[in-house]
């Protein structure tokens, strides 16, 4: 096991919970990002759209902070230090996979964020069944792809 | 400051720490997550000890948060209300997982990435947004 990119894990999902708790501590939303963006982009409430495009700003700047630090702490898989990885499918493969992301969590009221992290911390029961649903359907797609398909992914 | 420019300030500094633990975590590698969901291959836990510290993070963040009684910069705390595990929640959750292990893509990351875009992202992207609007539409 690569210790290192296990603790670089533990790492940034403390400095996400502190997103979380900040953004309940300060503003009393919960950190979802799928409600966060997609009802900005979906519904841009008025006099509550300012946080949600600023939040973006933030998500997308994080990234390219840790890159400009230089200092490798980014924690590709087999990229030593790089920040951000490459998709794993062209195109056509990544046009239905949003599609079901969007749809999905749409739908779903929430993402590995909103029902995953923050659900999970609340102990909602709603949060708790869509992240196993979720995380099965996941591990399961994979395994199709991965090992009865063994194509692209 | 205005009240505007706090909460303004806030939501950048709330998405600014997210973008960090994405990157720091290895988050915004869709290598990284595939390779958690694949529980047949070369198993990959990373994801697990991120949403292992975010969520006991934020576990004990809340109740630190919820005992002060009220946010700083906003009247109340917004609170999901719904109870019920109806087909909506747990069907959208089905197909956010088949969408998720097809791309290693959730929505943070796959935002988080933009710095990094490439033609693939940003079809993936694209889609989720169209996704948003399809089930804004389907749900009224």
């Amino acid at each position: 096991m690569d210790w290192i990119a296990s603790l670089q894990g533990l790492v940034g999902g403390v400095l996400i919970g502190l997103s979380a708790v900040w953004l309940m501590g300060a503003l009393g939303r919960i950190a979802g990002i799928s409600g966060i963006i997609g009802n900005l982009i979906t519904q841009r409430p008025k006099g509550d759209s300012a946080w949600r495009i600023a939040f973006l700003f933030g998500l997308v700047s994080g990234p390219l902070l840790v890159m400009a630090m230089g200092g490798g702490l980014g924690n590709v898989a087999d990229a030593p230090g790089a920040v951000i990885g490459a998709p794993a499918g062209g195109v056509p493969l990544m046009l239905i996979a949003g599609l079901l992301v969007g749809l999905g969590t749409g739908l779903g009221s929430g993402c590995t964020s909103g029902h995953g992290v923050c659900g999970l911390a609340r102990l909602s029961p709603r949060s708790m069944a869509a992240t196993g649903v979720f995380l099965l359907t996941a591990v399961a797609t994979v395994y199709v792809m991965r090992h009865m398909i063994g194509g692209g992914v | 400051m205005n009240s505007a420019t706090v909460k303004t300030a806030a939501g950048y500094i709330a998405g600014l720490l997210f973008g960090l633990g994405l990157a720091i975590s290895g988050m915004t590698d869709p290598a990284r997550v595939l390779g958690f969901l694949d529980v047949a291959g070369a198993w990959d836990p990373t994801l697990m000890f991120v949403l292992g510290s975010a969520v006991g993070t934020t576990f004990v963040g809340y109740r630190l948060v919820f005992a002060r009684g009220e946010p700083l910069f906003s009247a109340n705390f917004q609170l999901p209300t719904k109870q019920a595990l109806d087909g909506k929640l747990l069907g959208g959750a089905a197909l956010f997982g088949i969408g998720w292990g097809l791309s290693g893509y959730c929505p943070g990351p796959a935002i988080a990435s933009i710095g990094g875009i490439s033609l693939p992202l940003l079809a993936l992207l694209a889609a989720m947004v169209a996704g948003w609007f399809i089930a804004k539409r389907i749900s009224q």
